[in-house]
C-alpha cells in the first residue's frame, strides 16, 4: 500500500513537471509583453556608454514626472549583446515595448515582426525637420526615428598635408581618385610613416559596409540593385565595383594602408603614425582637441560618382507585441523634443538631426567648426540599402572586403559575394511577405 | 534432471514475488536517481539536437514573418555548392590531423617527464596546467596580440636570429594563420590531456616496474613493453576526447581570425555559428551542424572500431 501510494505520487509529480514544461514553452505565443499595466519596458544598448545612458535616464525621468498615467522603465544592454538579446526576446515573445534599433537593421526587424509602424504626428520637432537618414522607413509606413547620426570623414593635418604639397581639399573641390592616390604615394615616399593612410582595417562587422560601401558607390556600385532590391549580380560585381575592388586592394599591395590595422585606429593617427584616417565624425571632438586648428575634416574623395558616405545610426522604436501601444507612442512622441535633440548631440559628439538643435550647439551651427560634417550628412548620405536581406548582405559584403585586402581576385570574390546575396533573396522569396 | 527442474519449478512462484518486489523498488529507487538527469539531457540535449534536425529540412530563419516551411533537401543541396563549405571540411581536417597527435604526444611525453618523484614536480604540473583553466577567449585575444606583426612572437625570433629573419604577420597570412592557432590551441589544451595521461600513468603497478628492472630492461623497452601496454584505456580516452575537441574548433576562430583570411581557418562549427547567427539562416546552419553531428559519429566510430579490445 505504502508502495502504491509512493508510486501515485511520484507519478504525479512526473505529470506535474511534464505539463509546467509543456506550459512553459506554449505560454506567451500569440500574447503581447513589455508592459505591465501602464509601466512599459525600455531596451537600449547603451549599458557601459554612461553619456548618451544618461540622456535616455534623463528623457525617461521627465517623462514619468510630465504625468501619472504612464511609467517607464529602463533596462541596458552593452552594445555587443543588444540585438542578440533582441532576437533571443523575440522568439520568446518577450520584448519590451520601446526599443532602440541600428538604423540599417530597420528594414530587418520591422519585416520580421518586431516592430511596430510608430505615429508621431503632433510631437514638438515633426518628422519633415530631420534629416533623412534619421528615419527608420520601410515599405512607406514610419518605424523608427533617431535623434542624430553620424558621418564619416577624412581627418589629417593640414601642417602634414602642406609639407608635402597636397591641396586640403574643400566639399567644392573634393580629392579626384588620381589626386588621393598621387597624395598617398608622396606620403608614402617620405618616408616618415609606415602607412600613410588609416581606414580602420583590424575592425570587424559592420564598420567594413559603413566604411567602405560608400567608396564602392562613389565609384559606381553598390551593395545591390535599388531598383527592387532583389539581385546584387551586375551591381555588387559589375566594372565599376571591381574597379572599386582594385583600387581598395591597391592600397594595401602599394603600402598606403595596413591589411589588418592597430586595436585603436583613432590613438595611431593622433600619435601621427598615419597622415589621414577615414573614420566616423564620432571621433572629430577629440581630434579637434588634440590638433586644435591643424585639423582638417575633409569630405570623401569623388571616385567619379560623387563623394559618398553612409547613414542612420541608432533609432528609437516600438515592438509590435507591446501590451500598451498607447503609452509607448506617448513617450516617443514625448521625446521628440528639441531639447532631447541637443542632448544627445551634445553627450554623443555626433550631428543632430535638426537644424534647430544644431543651432543650439556652437560647434555643429553654420559656421562652426562640425558644422561642415552636418553638410557632409546633408549632402552625400546614401542610406544603406534599406531592405529586410541587409544584414546578410552586410556580412557578404565584409567578407568579400577582407578577401580583397588579402589578396583575394577582386572579380571572384565580388562575384562570389553577389551569388550568395542572389541565392538568399531567391530562397527567402525575395523578402516579400 | 528431470526431477530437479520439476522442483525448481514448484519452488520458483514464491521466490519470484520475492525478488521481482525487490527488484521493483530498486528498480523504482533507480529511476527517481536518474531522473533529475534524464530530464535535464532531454531538455537541454535530446530537444535541442531533434529540433536541430528537423530545422535542417526547413527554411526556418533567426528572423521571420513567417512560420519555417518544409523545403526537403534545399539547404543541403546549397550547402554542398557552396565553396566556402569545402574549406571549412578541409580545415577542420587539417586542424585535427595535426593537433590529435601532436597534443596526444606531447601530453605524454609532459607527463612522463612530471611523473618523476623529484622535489617540487608539483610546481610543474600546476605551470603545465596554467593555461588550462584560463578561458579559451582571454587566451585566443592575448595570443592575438603576440602573432601581431609587431607583436613578441616576431620581436623573439628577430632577436633570436639578430635581426636576420623577421617574422610575418602571422594571423593575416593565409599560409600562417592555421599553423598559428593549431600551435596556440596545443599550447592552451596539452595540460589536461597531461593530467590525464598522469593518471593513466599512476595505475601501472610498481611491481611491473621493478620486474622490468630485474630483467635488465633498458628505458625504451620499459616504456614499450610495461608503460604503453598500461595505457591502453588512457590511449583510447585521450583520442576519442582530443579528435572531438579539435574537430568543434571555433572559439579560437570566432576572436583571431573570424575564418580569414580567404577562408584559410573557416571550420564546420565556425561555419554553423556564423550562418546562423551572424547571417540569420538558421536552417542553413542546422544543416551544416547535422553534417558535423555525422561526421563526428562516424570518426568516433571508427576511432572505437580501431581501439577495440581485440580478444
Amino acid at each position: 500500500m505504502l508502495f502504491r501510494t509512493r508510486r501515485l505520487a511520484a507519478a504525479s509529480v512526473a505529470v506535474t513537471a511534464a505539463t509546467a514544461l509543456v506550459a512553459g514553452c506554449t505560454s506567451g505565443s500569440g500574447s503581447t509583453s513589455g508592459a505591465s499595466g501602464d509601466t512599459l519596458t525600455l531596451w537600449t544598448h547603451n549599458a557601459g556608454n554612461s553619456v548618451e545612458l544618461d540622456v535616455v535616464k534623463k528623457i525617461i525621468k521627465d517623462f514619468n514626472g510630465s504625468q501619472d498615467k504612464y511609467k517607464v522603465k529602463l533596462q541596458a544592454f552593452p552594445q555587443s549583446d543588444y540585438n542578440n538579446s533582441v532576437v533571443a526576446a523575440a522568439s520568446a515573445r518577450k520584448l519590451p515595448c520601446l526599443l532602440d534599433v541600428d538604423g540599417p537593421n530597420v528594414a530587418n526587424w520591422a519585416w520580421g515582426g518586431y516592430l511596430s509602424p510608430i505615429d508621431v504626428s503632433g510631437s514638438e520637432v515633426p518628422l519633415s525637420d530631420q534629416l533623412a537618414s534619421t528615419v527608420g522607413d520601410y515599405k512607406d509606413k514610419l518605424y523608427a526615428f533617431g535623434f542624430y547620426d553620424v558621418s564619416l570623414a577624412f581627418f589629417a593635418r593640414k601642417s602634414v598635408l602642406g609639407e608635402h604639397g597636397i591641396r586640403v581639399p574643400t566639399m567644392d573641390k573634393p580629392w579626384t581618385k588620381d589626386e588621393f592616390d598621387a597624395g598617398l604615394a608622396k606620403l608614402k615616399k617620405s618616408g616618415k610613416f609606415e602607412y600613410p593612410l588609416e581606414m580602420g582595417t583590424g575592425g570587424t562587422g559592420e564598420w567594413w559596409s559603413y566604411g567602405y560601401s560608400p567608396q564602392l558607390q562613389s565609384f559606381g556600385g553598390d551593395l545591390i540593385d535599388r531598383d527592387d532590391y532583389k539581385t546584387a549580380s551586375g551591381t555588387l560585381d559589375g566594372k565599376n565595383a571591381v574597379e572599386w575592388a582594385s583600387w581598395f586592394h591597391s592600397l594595401v599591395a602599394n603600402g598606403y594602408m595596413a591589411k589588418k590595422s592597430g586595436a585603436d585606429p583613432n590613438k595611431d593617427f593622433l600619435a601621427g603614425k598615419s597622415a589621414i584616417q577615414w573614420d566616423g565624425s564620432w571621433n572629430a571632438a577629440k581630434n579637434a582637441e588634440k590638433l586644435g586648428d591643424d585639423l582638417a575634416i575633409i569630405p570623401p574623395v569623388d571616385f567619379g560618382n560623387g563623394p559618398k558616405i553612409g547613414g542612420a545610426s541608432w533609432q528609437w522604436a516600438m515592438s509590435s507585441t507591446c501590451s500598451n501601444k498607447a503609452g509607448a507612442q506617448e513617450w516617443l512622441k514625448f521625446s521628440r523634443q528639441t531639447k532631447y535633440f541637443v542632448d544627445y548631440a551634445k553627450a554623443t559628439s555626433t550631428i543632430p538631426a535638426t537644424d534647430a538643435a544644431a543651432q543650439q550647439i556652437a560647434d555643429y551651427q553654420p559656421g562652426g567648426k562640425f558644422d561642415v560634417l552636418v553638410q557632409f550628412a546633408r549632402e552625400y548620405v546614401t542610406v544603406r540599402p534599406a531592405t529586410p536581406a541587409y544584414p546578410y548582405i552586410s556580412t557578404e559584403f565584409e567578407k568579400a572586403a577582407k578577401d580583397i585586402l588579402a589578396g583575394a581576385d577582386p572579380k571572384n570574390a565580388l562575384g562570389q559575394a553577389a551569388k550568395d546575396i542572389d541565392s538568399n533573396l531567391k530562397t527567402n522569396n525575395y523578402y516579400s511577405n | 534432471m528431470p526431477t530437479t527442474i520439476a522442483a525448481r519449478e514448484r519452488l520458483r512462484p514464491v521466490r519470484r514475488t520475492r525478488t521481482t518486489n525487490a527488484r521493483r523498488r530498486e528498480s523504482f529507487t533507480a529511476f527517481g536517481m536518474a531522473t533529475p538527469a534524464v530530464v535535464l539531457l532531454i531538455v537541454f540535449l535530446v530537444v535541442p539536437v531533434a529540433l536541430a534536425f528537423t530545422l535542417a529540412f526547413t527554411d526556418a530563419k533567426l528572423v521571420s514573418p513567417t512560420p519555417a516551411r518544409f523545403v526537403g533537401l534545399r539547404n543541403f543541396t546549397l550547402l554542398f555548392q557552396d565553396p566556402t563549405f569545402y574549406k571549412s571540411l578541409r580545415n577542420t581536417a587539417y586542424f585535427a590531423a595535426v593537433v590529435v597527435p601532436l597534443q596526444a604526444g606531447l601530453a605524454l611525453v609532459l607527463a612522463l617527464l612530471v611523473n618523476a618523484k623529484v622535489r617540487g614536480i608539483n610546481f610543474f604540473r600546476t605551470v603545465y596546467f596554467l593555461p588550462v583553466v584560463t578561458s579559451m577567449v582571454v587566451v585566443s585575444l592575448l595570443w592575438t596580440f603576440l602573432y601581431r606583426k609587431d607583436g613578441l612572437v616576431n620581436h623573439v625570433i628577430s632577436t633570436l636570429t639578430l635581426g636576420h629573419v623577421e617574422g610575418p604577420d602571422w594571423l593575416g597570412n593565409p599560409a600562417t594563420a592555421m599553423p598559428a592557432i593549431i600551435l596556440m590551441s596545443v599550447w592552451q589544451g596539452v595540460g589536461f590531456h597531461m593530467i590525464i595521461w598522469l593518471a593513466g600513468l599512476q595505475t601501472i603497478p610498481a611491481e611491473l616496474y621493478e620486474a622490468a628492472d630485474l630483467d635488465g630492461a633498458t628505458r625504451w623497452h620499459r616504456f614499450r613493453h610495461v608503460t604503453w601496454p598500461g595505457l591502453r584505456a588512457t590511449r583510447t580516452f585521450v583520442l576519442v576526447t582530443i579528435t572531438i575537441a579539435a574537430l568543434s574548433l571555433f572559439t579560437q576562430i570566432r576572436v583571431m581570425t573570424q575564418g580569414g583570411p580567404l577562408d584559410s581557418t573557416t571550420t564546420v562549427v565556425y561555419q554553423a555559428v556564423h550562418t546562423g547567427y551572424d547571417q540569420q539562416q538558421t536552417a542553413y546552419a542546422a544543416a551544416v551542424s547535422l553534417i558535423f553531428f555525422v561526421l563526428v559519429l562516424s570518426v568516433s566510430l571508427v576511432q572505437r572500431f580501431l581501439t577495440r579490445e581485440k580478444d
